[in-house]
């Protein structure tokens, strides 16, 4: 990064004329100026569905899960669901801030603090579920390998919804304590502009006395760099412990060793529809046009692309496999996906995740904001619909057809859904007006090399 | 307790003047209080401590602490016996043997109580003649706890007490003697030979009685036409086991034709030994139980029913009658006829049609073939009820002539068809008294309800076969204020002593014939010499069948006439005549049919129900909606009766159960299904009849969605005798194979994981028979008795929460037979194909091949459940059992996802002590049945088979404790103990020489979805089926 020199046909990171200052001044002014009429009416819908969630939760504790669609045959259905595709979604900030950083993708810097952000809010959606669906929440914490007084009673160590907490919470603890790394010198920088005595007490307190100093860089960029070593496995390996629930199981449709790599790909892509959908929100709200470029969200919309384009590929070694296996069970289950009562779930999940995405093979449509919103959304219900398909499908008409039956959601189970949005919203939006929602600092340090401004000046004369 | 003993304090008391005495009295303390001396020392008391300000401390803290020792803790009430009552110890079990004889359901059982409380019904194994408790056998139990049970005589709806009514009717019946009008005994059929020597001996005492008895579900043809043949009020016997081609027209065998108990006779010929099985025909219209374990089944309407039997009869006597049947149907009667004559004595034939003919030629056939299974010499005495008296009651009723009207284990409000005759007449009774353990249809109407004892609660004696007698005892103390019927009878006669002396007596003069009371009272049956206990008081004024030859029976069914849609009602496995339609087992009880609980339905062909415009489908959450329809029968409409399609219903013929459709004493939820029996006109259960679709929709509560296997063939394997016998097991019963370095292995040998080290211990098994299962679903509500399964209602089985932790599969072929249907799987070529052929093979065939296949936990070696409960709280047992600790459980629901064979049921509310579940584990009558040795389920865990661990745990210690080892056939799970057909056998397959091992050898063995490699410690046998002569 220490170059300042970036190739002539590169198009610039941060465009219009941005100096430090306007740099220092755009990233601050969501935080300290006053929200306007638009923030508090999303921010108000998003409260009402997160406390109408929070009623549905409390009804189910107090109730039990009988409040809920589920049955004998199908015991898991919009709740591992909902856990899937939340975990899925904080993908992408992950991959954006650390393999990315890895690669020494610049167009990350701009991003990177809404991704984690996000990560970290979908990853709590996201835990929330696993606690909520068991019949005795009160109990959880035996999932942990705690000392206990039960004797020598331990958790289950071949259990894979051991390893999902043991996964779901250092996904989270990573991600978290590399958010907070990078937020440090941005937090120091309101700390600084703070005028308010309260917001400068605050800001002092979580920027844990950055300084500034030559030395504090050199530790913040190891300790980067380090986190970022360490979050690049957990890319890979959250998603592929997640997707053991099912590929370790018996089930026909669940028992498949496709599943890593495809749970992947399919987290990655729905991840990064999702901060598409925010960022592009976050652009206009913000005025961070100049920071947020068409170029990023075209980046974004080609890895949509390519992820989408994998999955779709799983989707089809999925129903070749299953024909090819000769295993009747197999072969049903895979038939019944696409053509038994659930179908319109199938098929939803394929246009959505398998064909819309092909259309940002057109740079005219990828470089289209509304457009890019518009799949943005597709691609997040159809990775929904995916993990929907994954669950219920596979379960509703399993081995033995005395068993079979449907499943169909109660208002609990939607309310819980909803509730999880709102929940989500109401952080990424309290976020949004509290934190610097772009690595300013780390803008900065590209602004020379990748600034219009300097550009221009660099390469302009010789055009 | 007063005392009046007198303590001495000293020997100066003796002297009465003596001064020291007079002194005590006066002082109440011996020697001088020291106040002076210790308020009198000015020093002492300026030195103490206590201030004025300690003194209030001390007073406050006193005044606190009394005020708080005042409030009373928590008492718990559990009262210690002051005298051990001799026999109960807590904590073991004590049986006695018994009889249910509640008119429609009769057995010998044994009955298991804890703590002095009945809390199973067992089968009597040392009983010969209806040894089996069938369903609503175990379930009566829950039927005593019943919160709804009246609980002491009611005038009018008040209380009253039992005096007054015994003065009541005791003038009453001088009152209507005197006028000239008749006392009525109308009651169910007891078969008891002291109820018949009491009545006899009331109605002496009181100058003359009528006593009609009277079957809700009658046999009055069958017994008219024994009675016109062999001079007795009594049915043949048949045993089936002795049997080799069984061809039933219309006889529900295995269900509650003629009293029933006849399946385990029926199994043990079903079992292929030596290449040999029996061969079962049958001809019937609605899907019955039987029909669906038939070899070959002929879907025929009931009028066309009486014709098959009339040629069946013309090929075997080689005479030819007219009729017309389906050339299908002609073909199969004419086979049928030809190996039954080719059997000989080795064949029997029954009917079920409610026909005098049909009835007569049955029993001439069976005499001619001298058939083995055909008994008469002692014919079965469960049904006497007699059709022409009691309409001759209701006649006299109306007319005013009877004066005092005693119904003793009937409710005709409910149960005849002419009910409103019956409630016009009752109202000119002058005065009626109702036996019953409810406020029931009948009981609510009558002057007295007299609360009548439970079973359990009761002495009498039964004679269910002639020379074959039980014994009733009670095996708790009256709940209530309750008094038998007998009891009031020696009351009314002036007899001294209990019905228990009376029992006795009986015994000991005429049946013991010197054998011990008590040894028959301890074996509950006694096999013995049969007596003629006349009941002088019965009414025996049958019209006289003219008996003829074999020949004009035959012509007369030739002839019969059917209508455009014939009705044949039926009763269902497990409400039978809805007696105990309050007992929430049973309404939740799937019938082994159609599966539906807590319903009874029209049951029509898929055919007309296109004709007629019925639909059944399923809505989003999978459950069963269908159409409504009014059905009219003689001038009687039922609106809105629920219309369930039924495969296998004989075209133009319609089902409808009997048993729901109560209206009075129970609670609401139990409320179910309409009362069939209000078309029961004349007891003939065929009846011509009207249909037309109504408006609504109806909500099934039907557990089983998908109906037929899907051609899935190593789910329920099933085979014909021919390929049974020809070839080896690997042509009917192949091993699945998985390929390994390239190379075909069978399954079985393929592991990923380290095996349990089997070779100490016990290791057990449970053998699952297709063959000898008949579907009678015992075992579903034993299992439910047993481990305390909770009932969830109608609208939770909807939503496919059933409880059962045992539950009895039953299929449909798709094609003709099951065979056909793995064909037509293995014939799909190409996508096309097989989008077509899987959405074909989810209907069932119109007269599909039925299969029952009970399935619980299979308590798996390699248990997938087990890897993925994060904690821990479903493990392996040493002794095979895959456990399920409930305490540890948190909920993930994970386990039963994991499941191959969905057979574990999640706790999805709390369904104890909870409102909004107001069933027997809502009240502290019903949670009595409980059984202690099992814990009850909280909400939010997962439950399931524990191959009633609690069971072998208690024979394994018992046997420790005598210090000996453990009989083959000692363990037994509570499914395996209430099999009566044997299709289920449990034990230790680590004891070599135990049948249960001889049964794993067995070539016919297979565990269910073996490719899956899960090793099931529960195995199946395939099904043969005798469709292609051996």
């Amino acid at each position: 990064m220490a170059s300042h020199y970036e190739a002539p046909i590169r198009k610039p990171l941060v465009t219009g004329d941005r100096t430090y200052h306007d740099v220092t001044v755009e990233v601050a002014a969501p935080v300290e100026g006053r929200a306007n009429k638009q923030w508090w009416i999303v921010f108000g819908i998003s409260l009402a569905a997160f406390i109408w969630g929070l009623g549905c939760i409390i009804y189910t504790v107090s109730t039990g899960i009988g409040t809920w669609g589920l049955n004998k045959t199908v015991g898991w259905a919009w709740d591992i669901t909902n856990f899937v595709w939340w975990v899925g979604i904080g993908h992408a900030g992950t991959l954006i801030s650390a393999v990315l950083l890895l690669f020494r993708q610049k167009w990350r810097m701009a991003i990177n603090r809404s991704a984690e952000a996000m990560t970290i809010f979908s990853v709590v959606q996201a835990g929330l579920f696993p606690i909520i669906h068991m019949g005795r929440p009160w109990l959880g914490y035996w999932v942990l390998p705690i000392p206990n007084q039960f004797g020598s009673l331990w958790v289950n160590f071949n259990s894979p919804l051991l390893w999902d907490v043991f996964a779901i919470s250092t996904y989270l603890s990573v991600s978290l304590v590399f958010w907070w790394t990078g937020l440090l010198p941005d937090f120091a920088m309101l700390r600084d502009r703070a005028i308010k005595p309260f917001q400068k007490k605050i800001y002092s307190l979580v920027s844990f006395g950055w300084s500034g100093r030559a030395k504090d860089w050199q530790r913040f960029e190891e300790v980067s760099l380090v986190l970022a070593g360490l979050a690049t496995p957990l890319v890979l390996s959250v998603h592929t412990i997640v997707s053991f629930d099912f590929a370790t199981s018996v089930i026909p449709g669940w028992h498949t060793t496709i599943f890593p790599p495809y749970f992947v790909a399919g987290a990655i892509f729905s991840g990064f529809a999702m901060v598409n959908t925010l960022l592009i929100i976050m652009r206009k709200v913000c005025h961070l046009e100049a920071y947020i470029t068409l170029q990023h969200i075209e980046l974004m919309n080609l890895v949509i692309m390519i992820t989408g384009s994998i999955v779709g590929c799983a989707y089809i070694t999925e129903l070749f496999i299953a024909w090819y296996s000769g295993v009747e069970y197999e072969q049903y289950a895979f038939l019944n996906r696409a053509t038994g009562p659930y179908w319109w779930a199938y098929w939803m999940m394929m246009s959505c995740n398998v064909f819309s995405p092909q259309f940002m093979w057109f740079k005219k449509l990828r470089t289209s904001i509304m457009f890019s919103f518009f799949i943005s959304i597709v691609v997040n219900v159809g990775m929904w619909f995916e993990r929907f398909v994954i669950i219920v499908t596979s379960l509703h008409r399993d081995y033995l057809p005395s068993s079979w039956t449907m499943f169909s959601p109660t208002f609990v189970d939607i309310g819980i859904y909803v509730g999880t949005i709102g929940f989500f919203f109401v952080l990424f939006l309290l976020y949004s007006r509290t934190f610097p929602v772009i690595a300013q600092a780390e803008v900065k340090s590209i602004l020379k090399s990748s600034g219009e401004k300097y550009k221009k000046l660099r390469d302009g004369d010789h055009e | 307790m007063a005392s009046n003993k007198k303590y001495w304090k000293s020997v100066e008391e003796l002297n009465p003047d003596s001064s020291l005495v007079e002194t005590l009295k006066q002082n109440e303390f011996v020697n001088e209080i020291p106040v002076d001396e210790f308020l009198g020392d000015k020093e002492t008391l300026d030195s103490s401590s206590t201030t004025r300000r300690d003194f209030l401390k001390f007073v406050g803290f006193s005044t606190a602490a009394a005020t708080l020792a005042a409030c009373e803790g928590p008492v718990k009430k559990a009262i210690p016996y002051v005298n051990q009552p001799e026999e109960i110890r807590p904590g073991v079990a004590n049986y006695y043997a018994s009889a249910i004889a509640d008119g429609y359901d009769f057995a010998s059982v044994l009955v298991k109580t804890r703590e002095g409380r009945p809390i199973f019904i067992n089968n009597h194994d040392k009983a010969e003649v209806n040894s089996s408790a069938n369903a609503r056998v175990v379930a009566s139990v829950l039927s005593m706890y019943d919160s709804m049970r009246v609980q002491g005589p009611k005038k009018g709806g008040d209380k009253t007490s039992w005096d007054a009514l015994h003065k009541d009717v005791k003038a009453k019946i001088q009152e209507s003697k005197a006028a000239g009008k008749d006392v009525v005994l109308l009651t169910q059929t007891f078969a008891s030979p002291s109820t018949a020597k009491l009545v006899s001996e009331f109605s002496q005492s009181v100058g003359g009685v009528k006593h009609v008895v009277y079957d809700a579900i009658s046999e009055d043809t069958a017994l008219n036409a024994y009675q016109a043949k062999y001079g007795e009020r009594a049915m043949a016997d048949y045993d089936f086991s002795k049997a080799d081609i069984i061809v039933s027209f219309g006889a529900d065998f295995l269900g509650d034709w003629q009293g029933g108990g006849f399946e385990s006779g029926y199994a043990k010929g079903r079992i292929p030994a030596k290449g040999k099985m029996s061969k079962h025909i049958q001809v019937e219209s609605n899907m019955s139980l039987t029909g669906a374990n038939a070899d070959t089944r002929v879907a025929l309407k009931p009028s066309e029913v009486k014709i098959a039997l009339a040629k069946f009869y013309g090929y075997l006597a080689g005479v030819s009658y007219g009729g017309s049947l389906p050339e299908k149907a002609e073909a199969a009667v004419k086979a049928a006829a030809a190996e039954v004559k080719k059997a000989g004595g080795k064949a029997v034939v029954v009917t079920g049609l409610a026909d005098a003919n049909a009835q007569a030629l049955v029993l001439d056939i069976n005499e001619q073939l001298g058939s083995e299974a055909f008994d008469t010499s002692a014919p079965l005495k469960v049904r006497s009820g007699n059709a022409a008296a009691v309409a001759a009651l209701v006649k006299d009723m109306k007319a005013g002539k009877v004066g005092v009207l005693i119904t003793a284990g009937v409710n005709p409000l409910y149960t005849l068809a002419d009910a409103k005759g019956f409630e016009e007449g009752l109202g000119k009774v002058g005065l009626s008294v109702a036996f019953s353990m409810k406020e029931d249809e009948t009981s609510s109407k009558t002057t007295y309800v007299a609360a009548a004892p439970h079973y359990l609660e009761s002495w009498g004696d039964v004679e269910m076969k002639k020379g074959y007698y039980s014994l009733i005892q009670p095996t708790i103390k009256s709940l209530f204020d309750t008094l038998q019927f007998q009891e009031a009878l020696m009351v009314w006669t002036g007899l001294e002593g209990t019905y228990y002396d009376y029992v006795k007596a009986t015994w000991t003069e005429s049946i013991l014939g010197g054998s011990s009371w008590n040894q028959a009272l301890h074996d509950g049956v006694f096999k013995g010499a049969p007596v003629m206990v006349e009941d002088l008081a019965s009414e025996e004024n049958i019209d006289e069948v003219v008996t003829t030859s074999a020949g004009e029976y035959a012509l007369n069914l030739s002839k019969a006439k059917g209508s455009e849609f014939e009705l044949v009602l039926y009763p269902k496995t497990g409400m039978g005549d809805g007696q105990q339609a309050n007992n929430p087992w049973l309404q939740e009880f799937p019938d082994p049919i159609s599966r539906a609980s807590w319903d009874n339905y029209l049951t029509v062909s898929l055919s007309d129900a296109k004709d007629l415009g019925f639909e059944n489908y399923n809505v989003d959450n999978g459950a069963l909606n269908g159409s409504y329809a009014n059905v009219t029968v003689n001038g009687v409409t039922i609106k809105n009766v629920p219309v369930l399609i039924q495969p296998g219903q004989a075209k133009k013929s319609v089902g409808l159960a009997y048993g729901y459709g109560r209206t009075a004493g129970l609670k609401d939820e139990m409320k179910t299904g309409v009362n069939a029996f209000a078309l029961y006109a004349d007891f003939n259960n065929v009846q011509s009849v009207k249909i037309e679709k109504a408006s609504g929709v109806h909500e099934f509560a039907c557990v089983q969605l998908q109906n037929t296997l899907m051609g899935r063939g190593d789910i329920l394997k099933d085979t014909t005798l021919a390929e049974f016998v020809n070839n080896g097991p690997e042509h009917w019963n192949p091993q699945p194979e998985v390929s390994l370095d390239h190379k075909e292995v069978p399954a079985t040998t393929v592991n990923l994981w380290d095996d349990f080290d089997r070779s100490v211990g016990h290791h057990f098994n449970l053998s699952i028979d297709l063959n000898a299962c008949t579907g009678c679903g015992a075992c579903v509500i034993a299992c439910h008795a047993e481990n305390n399964v909770p009932v969830v209602g109608k609208s939770e089985m909807r939503r496919s929460r059933d409880m059962h932790w045992l539950r009895i599969d039953r299929y449909y072929s798709s094609e003709e037979t099951f065979e056909a249907d793995v064909e037509v799987v293995e014939n799909i070529s190409g996508l096309g194909d097989s989008l077509s052929t899987f959405g074909e093979l989810e209907k069932a065939s119109e007269n599909p091949q039925v299969a029952f296949q009970p399935v619980m936990c299979q308590h798996c070696n390699h248990a997938p459940c087990e890897t993925v409960c994060p904690v821990a709280a479903t493990s392996h047992g040493r002794q095979g059992q895959n456990h399920m600790a409930y305490n540890r459980c948190v909920g993930t629901r994970y386990c039963a996802n994991n499941c191959p064979y969905k057979v574990r049921r999640f706790n999805w509310f709390l369904y104890s002590q909870n409102d909004e579940f107001d069933y027997h584990m809502n009240d502290d009558l019903g949670r009595m049945v409980l059984n202690p040795d099992v814990v009850v389920r909280s909400r939010g865990v997962m439950e399931k088979c524990s191959m009633c661990i609690q069971m072998t745990q208690k024979t394994i210690l018992d046997a420790k404790r005598d210090g000996r080892t453990i009989k083959d056939g000692e363990f037994q799970t509570a499914c395996s103990a209430a099999c009566s057909s044997g299709a289920m056998t449990f034990g230790d397959i680590n004891n070599k020489e135990s049948k249960i091992a001889e049964l794993k050898e067995s070539e016919r063995m297979y565990h269910l979805l073996e490719h899956v490699g899960t090793q099931p410690n529960v195995f199946y046998h395939v099904k043969v089926r005798n469709t292609q002569e051996a």
